[in-house]
Formats: C-alpha cells, sequence, structure tokens
C-alpha cells in the first residue's frame, strides 16, 4: 500500500526546487523538475537506512537537497544557503558533508560504477541492502555507463537498481540527434538487465515499479527507464532546453507557481 | 618488484577485507592470489574507468581495494575517477602501476609512463610511493594498508637493496660518506645507474645518495637536509619529466626552507627525443639517465 500522503510531495517539493532556484537566480531547473518524481519514489519511499541512494546526474542537486530536506536530514536554514558563498549545498553535491550524499558528483558517468561497487561489496558481505543510482539519459552517453553495465551484469548484481531519467534532452540537443537512444530499452535488455520502462511522474508505476524489482531474484541487475519531460510542471518549461541553464525572472517565477499549484493542488 | 608485490599481496590478503582488483593484467604473477583470495579478486576487465569507480564503493562500505594495472593505463584513462571519486573522499583505494618510467620499453611510448607522478602527486590527499628497491615494495604496502587513505604505488624493475630497508621516509639515506661533496637523489629504480656510477670511478666517497621514496615531501629528513647543507650541490635523476617530477618538488621544498644551494641540476626524461624506440636501456641514454652521462655530471662537479 501506497501512503496517499506521498503524492502531496510531488507539488510540494517542485514549489520548493523552483523557490530554491528562484532565490539562488540559478539554473538546472527543468533538469530536477523531470527527475524529482524518480527521487520521491526510490529515495523517499523506498530507500532503507542500509540501502544507498547515489544522484549521478549531480547537476540536479537541487532536487537532492529538497529529498534530503524531506526527510530531515537538511535543515531549512541550511537549504537556504543553496548557492551563497560558505554553502554546504553547492549547484553539484559536494563531498563528506551529509550521509546522505555519500558521494561528490556532478562530472556524469560516475554514479553507476561506484553504485555497482557498493552492490557488489553488498553482494561478497552477504547482505540484503540494495543499491540504487539515477543516471540522466544524456549521461548514459558515457562510455563508463556501458563498463558498469557489463559489470553488473557479469556479478549478477540483482541487488543493483539503476533509474534513468530519459527526458530526451541534453546538454545541448535531443539526445537522439546527438548519440542516438544510449538508454533504449533493448539495449539494456540485451546487455541482460531486467528492464522496466514507465511513465516517470507517475508515483504509483515508479513505486510498485521498484517493489517488484526489489523481489526479483534473478540474478539480473534492474533498470528503470523513466519516460520523463523535462522541465515536468511548469508549462513553460517543458521540453524546452533552455530551462537545462535559465534561471527565472520574478514574473517567470510567479508563472511557475502557479502552474505548480493548479497541477498539483499543492 | 612484481613478484614482490604479489608475495605481499598473498599475505596481506589473508584480512578479509583487502581486495584485489585487475585491469585484465597480471598473467603469470597473480595467479596465486587469484587463487587464495577467490571471490576477493576480481578481473573487472579492460575498463579502468570502471574499476576505480567499483574500486571507490567498495572501499566506501568498508574494503580496502588494491587496484592494478600498467602504470599509464591506470593512470592518465581514470584520472578524473581517481581525483573525484576516491581523493574527494579520502577512501582506502590503492592504485598500482607496473613499469613506471620507460618500464615497459620497446612496447613503446603508450606502454611508457613518464608523466605519472606529476598527475598522481598533486591529487588531493594522494600519497606516492616509488620502490627503489625490491624490499621497499612490501615496507610500502604495509604502510599504505595502515594509512588507509589513498595511495599510488609505482612499481619498476627492482634490484635488491645495498643498505637495510626500514620504513619508507620520504628521502632515505642509501650511502654517505664525511668527505661528500655532492648530494644526489633519486626517484626509484634509477637509482641503481647512479650506484653503478658511483661504483665504476669510486666516487663513493664523494657522493651521499637518497632515494625519494615517498610524496609529498612533508617531512624532508634530517640526513638529507644536513647533506644538501654540506655539500651545496644537489643532482636530482629520475625517469620522469621535469615538469611535476621530483626535482621540482624539491626545488620548492628547499626554497621554502630558505636553503640555498651553489649547484642544482635535474636529470630526467626528455620524452622521445629522437622518435626512435628501443628498450628501457636505449631511452634512459636518449634522455641523459645512463650510467655514462650521470658519471660524467659527478665528475665535471668534482672537478669544477
Amino acid at each position: 500500500m501506497i501512503d496517499q500522503s506521498i503524492y502531496s510531495l510531488q507539488g510540494d517539493l517542485r514549489l520548493k526546487l523552483i523557490e530554491m532556484y528562484h532565490s539562488a537566480n540559478a539554473g538546472h531547473i527543468a533538469c530536477s523538475l523531470s527527475c524529482i518524481d524518480l527521487m520521491i519514489g526510490a529515495l523517499i519511499h523506498h530507500k532503507k537506512e542500509e540501502d544507498s541512494f547515489i544522484l549521478s546526474k549531480g547537476h540536479a542537486a537541487a532536487s537532492l537537497y529538497v529529498c534530503l530536506n524531506h526527510t530531515g536530514e537538511i535543515s531549512n536554514e541550511e537549504l537556504k544557503t543553496f548557492y551563497k558563498n560558505g554553502t554546504k549545498l553547492p549547484a553539484h553535491p559536494a563531498a563528506n558533508k551529509f550521509t546522505g550524499i555519500p558521494f561528490a558528483l556532478g562530472s556524469l558517468g560516475h554514479g553507476f560504477p561506484i553504485a555497482a561497487g557498493i552492490a557488489k561489496a553488498n553482494q561478497l558481505k552477504k547482505n540484503t541492502a540494495y543499491s540504487y543510482v539515477l543516471m540522466s539519459d544524456g549521461e548514459t552517453n558515457e562510455g563508463t555507463t556501458w563498463e558498469a553495465a557489463h559489470f553488473a551484469v557479469m556479478h549478477k548484481l540483482d541487488n543493483l537498481i539503476v533509474l534513468i531519467d530519459k527526458n530526451g534532452l541534453q546538454g545541448f540537443g535531443h539526445t537522439k540527434d546527438i548519440l542516438g537512444d544510449t538508454a533504449s530499452e533493448e539495449k539494456w535488455q540485451t546487455l541482460g538487465f531486467e528492464v522496466l520502462s514507465i511513465n516517470g511522474h507517475d508515483l504509483e508505476q515508479i513505486i510498485n515499479g521498484i517493489d517488484k524489482l526489489k523481489k526479483s531474484k534473478n540474478s539480473k541487475p534492474k533498470v528503470i527507464i523513466g519516460n520523463t519531460v523535462k522541465g515536468k510542471g511548469v508549462s513553460f518549461m517543458e521540453n524546452e532546453m533552455k530551462w537545462h541553464y535559465l534561471p527565472l525572472d520574478p514574473g517567470l517565477y510567479q508563472q511557475a507557481v502557479n502552474d505548480i499549484r493548479k497541477q498539483y493542488r499543492a | 618488484m612484481r613478484k614482490a608485490f604479489s608475495n605481499i599481496i598473498s599475505k596481506v590478503a589473508k584480512d578479509d577485507k583487502v581486495i584485489f582488483i585487475t585491469g585484465d593484467l597480471g598473467f603469470s604473477a597473480f595467479e596465486n592470489i587469484q587463487e587464495s583470495m577467490k571471490n576477493r579478486f576480481i578481473n573487472t576487465g579492460v575498463a579502468e574507468q570502471n574499476m576505480i569507480g567499483v574500486a571507490a564503493g567498495l572501499a566506501h562500505k568498508g574494503y580496502k581495494v588494491f587496484c592494478y594495472s600498467i602504470a599509464p593505463f591506470i593512470t592518465y584513462r581514470c584520472l578524473e575517477q581517481i581525483r573525484i571519486d576516491v581523493c574527494f573522499h579520502k577512501l582506502p583505494v590503492f592504485v598500482v602501476g607496473n613499469g613506471g618510467g620507460y618500464g615497459y620499453g620497446i612496447m613503446g611510448a603508450t606502454h611508457h609512463s613518464i608523466e605519472d607522478i606529476a598527475c598522481m602527486s598533486s591529487m588531493p590527499g594522494m600519497t606516492c610511493y616509488i620502490p627503489s628497491f625490491v624490499e621497499d615494495v612490501e615496507t610500502s604496502v604495509l604502510e599504505i594498508l595502515e594509512s588507509g587513505t589513498p595511495a599510488y604505488l609505482r612499481l619498476g624493475l627492482g634490484k635488491k637493496s645495498p643498505i637495510q630497508q626500514t620504513k619508507p621516509e620520504c628521502i632515505n639515506t642509501v650511502s654517505s660518506s664525511p668527505e661528500a661533496k655532492i648530494t644526489v637523489l633519486a626517484l626509484g629504480p634509477i637509482i641503481n645507474n647512479i650506484i653503478a656510477a658511483m661504483e665504476t670511478e669510486g666516487y663513493k666517497e664523494k657522493v651521499n645518495l637518497f632515494s625519494a621514496v615517498k610524496l609529498p615531501f612533508d617531512n624532508l629528513n634530517a640526513p638529507f637536509l644536513q647533506s644538501i647543507r654540506n655539500t651545496k650541490k644537489l643532482l636530482v635523476v629520475e625517469e620522469h619529466i621535469a615538469r611535476g617530477g621530483i626535482a621540482e618538488h624539491i626545488a620548492l621544498s628547499l626554497m621554502n626552507k630558505n636553503i640555498h644551494l651553489d649547484k642544482f641540476k635535474s636529470l630526467h626524461a626528455l620524452g622521445y627525443p629522437s622518435g626512435l624506440y628501443g628498450d628501457q636501456n636505449y631511452h634512459q641514454a636518449q634522455s641523459g639517465l645512463d650510467t655514462g652521462n650521470i658519471q660524467k655530471t659527478i665528475k665535471e662537479w668534482l672537478t669544477n
């Protein structure tokens, strides 16, 4: 059973996110809106204390910060320091500051090998913890994705759950026009992963999907391909590459707030 | 040194927190440890970036992880993984590169590592261990394990040590004489060319010889500093390029300590000056790191 109160986080955390970005006058907003639902499902709903969660697409750090704010690890006061001089919360997660942020991430393609190493350690120790890693579809361009994927299959890491935020857009264009679809279901299936393709904004699909994969002890590493919309929840940002980078001016900020309130009844 | 390394790993691997990862290398050297370590011996294949990332994940969960490959492949190829995944988090991941310098000789430039110390010594919190002699390998591995912080171990073709080995210092004394006129500091097994130069010409009494075993030089030991002050002449010999090598490191350390020298010379790897290839001795000679050229330099300094 899914606790119904979790659905309200979809709106609440989005509002918190854009407020943070707005006061910081910072970009990467659409990247965070794209993966926040996957994070609510994996990090807030599913993750147990012994599990690990790695946000490999470090440019969505703000979504990690609001989730850890919700779980109580990052205070409201701390959250206000986002992007400011002297902060523990820079634009990409920093090392050695919070238990919930075990690794500094931001250079793409680092989180998957680390998560595979954690899963391997859990396997060696025969403990039942899960290792989660969230990547972006653009990030799967990185060669380490394919090194780590083969490693995970070879070592039968069925305690490893890879989440791909597949919004179809990357730094300077559509993924299909750059290197093609490096996050395609077929490729991951062929490699030997158990693949689940879902709507990456539907919390029920996310939570039940992870649940199903956790129970599947078939020696196959898992991947959830979350089909998402970059900028999800803010109409003028949706599927617009420029919102990978742009900050919000006061007028647009108000419009974004209204959009989120309307869509999520937040 | 690879045999000495394999021997000490087989001893320390009795600790079930020790993991050994190879990047698909170690034929006819690591079969024993592969057998004894069982599932703690992992061949991650020809994928060095993943190897370091996986090692960081394992170390995060409490393992102490050795990662082995040919020196250039395990340093340059995965430098960002070493910097971020390992060093930023001060994890016990120990990078072991075989064939430092021109060690892989006729295998060619792709297999040489003459910029590795510059890269690895600049990584935050990384300690570099460069054994000069076979015996240094065991003491270095034991200290690396005890420290539990990021380390780079550069292996080469070593000989037996002429002195009794102790714990690796930044700078170890190899030979010294009260009448010495010159201080010589060497990096790695190239020290054997200096020993040969000293023996052939009977220069033993004129030269104090030191080996740089550990970087950074945060603690220059007293006998070395005394020798520098007495002789005021320092010759540095290293199978590494000048930029980021130990000559630069030591020059900075001495200037910070306000120690002045009358003569300072760096003999170092020059890359591929003729554009041609050969064995390790050939490349050493091309860079003036051969016994003959070292003799010549010492002779010049003794006569002037």
